[in-house]
């Protein structure tokens, strides 16, 4: 039977167990857009194509499944490029489909054409232009299958609209079996073997764990692996909620703005063991005096990261689950037991440092702390909330202040650190996780950045609750310029803001404002018990910093504690 | 770590954009490329590429890692220089006077140069060797009159 070009692009997306699009119209993308009427295929229309991809990015994170978006050409298409950034820095799968001008217009400078695949080539894993209809089924799965393989990533695919329309034989090609990128991966046993020796020899030894733990399933064999090996665990950004926060072993985050004890710990270490994780330079700080006592083994499923920043002394190519998985098979087998006089007294050492210098904010005054903000959100929602965040000292309050137990639960732009994502993201993880509270932290300043999804809550009910920390400034610039700038705020005073309360009033959302302490715990109460999207507006004390701090360029040693 | 010139050959998917993919990896990535060469192979479906990029043996590993990442490159290889061998071409065009002419009828011999086309006040020569014979035949030409020249960029097996 022949099929419309449209059809097979729904179809094969079905056939990959895809069942949700976040999209935009637009003029090249008609017929498809009739075809999602015709089999009311499940589309969430959002109020911008760049929401789009970010909740396609949501939806990823939040489910561990690949997210898709569909937009139109040109600038719709366009407008999807910082989303797909964001989700290449971060390794998640997403598929972006963008309409494209017909085939015989390419070129030609049509209207509403953009080279698209051009743009996107140095941001996303791979992308496609589908020229001819007989490639769209193909194209669709091996673009999803790029997308999940290996270390995750963004694809492309741009389709004409003569190609949407045009129609051919429908084959069901079952799995793909592609040429790229197998992504079976077997890590080298003999590596495996020594990292078990060097655990044994080491004295002083910490974990590392990134967003590669997260993306390659492998939570549960972590907790197993260090249940076993008693070594303490620090985890990136990225790497928030793959080994549980309230675990006495927990180090919390290292780096610009991670804890004392995981800085001094990797300092102090004699082993690094790091999996999947890639030494961003947020985490490192100087490099040269990064973990200078240790020596490194990095179990990365990316050769390119291996040695990239950090030269290693042991590398090993894996996904993260088969090399725990592997590690703890062996520490099975070989009755594996842990120096405890060396271990005690190691663990003495971190708890010491955490006693010295636990995460800690002046709690008295009158105006409400942006920490308490985010402490209360953790215990009303018992640490099991989805937390999806803007970027700033929003973000990291929300990393410092909120301890998550579970993978794929806290979602933030890590790598590009994007302004704008954490609602969208918020969107595209309710969405997949509708049985989840899903929270936004956000700033006055970076929620303005997809405001206009407050639209798209409203019009689908999707409950998704937003708590703006609102100090009317572009508050972690601010805080740089109060340290580096003499106090010079150039351009970051943003307090001629919207009321956001009438503001969520006037999309038909619930608004909510608290601008004092013990307005707090209320207000965060009533939201949780509202069923549908709320704004809760904290009106919180604008010369807050965020702290620890690590200056740039600084060993992460080299901690300023605060105030 | 020594700065030296590496030869990096790909075998590549015949896309017309697989090219743009792997210079935009060089340049996105701050990596140099010196020279590049690419031509069909004996499966028409595959084009080989062969690029001479400088810099220390860690950048010359990160840069493979890099193009082994992109989804129509097949094939990375670090071309060592004893290998199979390695060559290039240059098309050197020289002016000739009286006082010149001489000399530049020796050095063609020696050099073993291939005459392309001879005018009375000039002559094009072709020199195939490795990056280092072009060098010389070229540090050679250049008193005597060295007009215009072209290199192919490296051919390696």
């Amino acid at each position: 039977m022949k099929l419309k070009g449209a059809e097979i692009l729904l179809k094969a997306l079905a056939e990959e167990g895809v069942d949700t699009i976040f999209g935009y119209p637009g003029g090249v993308v008609l017929d498809i857009y009739d075809e999602i009427y015709k089999t009311q295929f499940k589309h969430i229309l959002v109020r911008h194509e760049q929401a789009a991809a970010h909740a396609a990015d949501g939806y990823a994170r939040a489910s561990g499944n690949v997210g898709v978006c569909l937009v139109t050409s040109g600038p719709g298409a366009t407008n999807t490029v910082t989303g797909i950034v964001t989700a290449y820095m971060d390794s998640i799968p997403i598929v972006v489909f963008t309409g494209q001008v017909p085939t015989a217009l390419i070129g030609s400078d049509a209207f509403q054409e953009a080279d698209i695949t051009g743009i996107t080539r140095p941001c996303t894993k791979h992308n496609f232009i589908v020229r001819k209809v007989e490639d769209l089924a193909r194209t669709v799965k091996e673009a999803l299958f790029i997308a999940r393989s290996g270390r995750p990533g963004p694809v492309l695919v741009d389709l004409p609209k003569d190609v949407s329309q045009a129609e051919t034989e429908y084959q069901e090609s079952g799995p793909l079996k592609s040429a790229y990128h197998d992504p079976i991966y077997i890590p080298n046993l003999e590596a495996l073997n020594e990292t078990l020796q060097m655990i044994k020899q080491a004295k002083k030894p910490v974990i590392m764990v990134g967003g590669g733990v997260i993306l390659g399933k492998a939570s549960d064999e972590l907790r197993k692996f260090v249940d076993k090996v008693q070594i303490p665990v620090t985890h990136t950004l990225m790497g928030i909620g793959a080994f549980p926060g309230t675990d006495s072993l927990s180090l919390g985050m290292p780096g610009m703005h991670g804890t004392y004890y995981a800085n001094m710990a990797i300092t102090h270490c004699d082993l690094l063991l790091t999996i999947g994780a890639r030494f961003d330079d947020r985490v490192t700080g100087k490099l040269d005096e990064f973990a200078p006592n240790a020596k490194i083994i990095h179990i990365d499923i990316d050769a390119a990261s291996i040695n990239k920043n950090v030269l290693v002394d042991l590398p090993i190519i894996s996904d993260s689950r088969s090399a725990l998985q592997q590690l703890n098979k062996m520490l099975h087998q070989n009755h594996f037991t842990i120096p405890e006089d060396d271990r005690r007294k190691w663990l003495e050492q971190i708890r010491q440092w955490k006693e010295y210098a636990p995460l800690s904010y002046h709690r008295e005054g009158e105006k409400i702390k942006p920490q308490y903000v985010i402490e209360m959100l953790y215990k009303l929602t018992k640490g099991d909330a989805i937390i999806t965040t803007e970027v700033g000292q929003n973000q990291m309050w929300a990393a410092q202040f909120y301890l998550f137990n579970q993978p794929n639960t806290f979602l933030s732009s890590g790598g590009l650190g994007t302004m704008g994502y954490g609602f969208p993201a918020a969107i595209g993880a309710q969405v997949a996780r509708p049985d989840k509270t899903v929270i936004d932290i956000a700033g006055d300043g970076s929620i303005q950045m997809n405001i206009q999804e407050l639209a798209t809550v409203v019009n689908y009910n999707i409950p998704v609750k937003v708590a703006i920390l609102n100090n009317g400034f572009l508050g972690m610039v601010r805080q740089w310029q109060e340290i580096f700038y003499g106090e010079r705020y150039s351009h970051t005073n943003i307090s001629q803001i919207p009321d956001f309360v009438r503001l969520a009033e006037a999309y038909g959302a619930v608004g909510l404002r608290a601008t004092k302490p013990e307005e707090v715990i209320p207000l965060i109460e009533e939201a949780l018990n509202i069923p549908g999207p709320v704004v809760m507006d904290f009106a919180v004390d604008p010369q807050e910093g965020v702290y620890p701090m690590v200056k740039p360029g600084s060993p992460i040693s080299d901690m300023d504690l605060g105030k | 770590m020594e700065v030296k010139k590496h030869t990096i050959q790909l075998v590549v998917n015949n896309k017309p954009d697989v090219l743009a993919r792997i210079a935009g990896t060089f340049s996105g990535r701050g990596f140099n490329i010196e020279s590049i060469t690419a031509n069909i192979t004996m499966n028409p479906d595959v084009t080989k590429i062969n690029i001479v990029t400088t810099g220390d043996s860690r950048t010359a590993t990160k840069i493979q890692n890099q193009l082994k990442k992109l989804v129509d490159v097949l094939q990375v290889s670090h071309v060592r220089e004893t290998k199979y061998g390695q060559r290039e071409m240059a098309l050197i065009r020289i002016k000739l006077t009286q006082e010149t002419k001489e000399e530049v009828e020796k050095a063609i011999e020696e050099l073993n140069c291939r005459v392309i086309t001879k005018k009375s006040d000039s002559c094009t020569v072709e020199v195939t060797g490795t990056g280092n014979e072009i060098d010389q035949a070229l540090t050679r030409f250049g008193p005597l009159g060295l007009e215009d020249m072209s290199r192919s960029g490296i051919v390696a097996l």
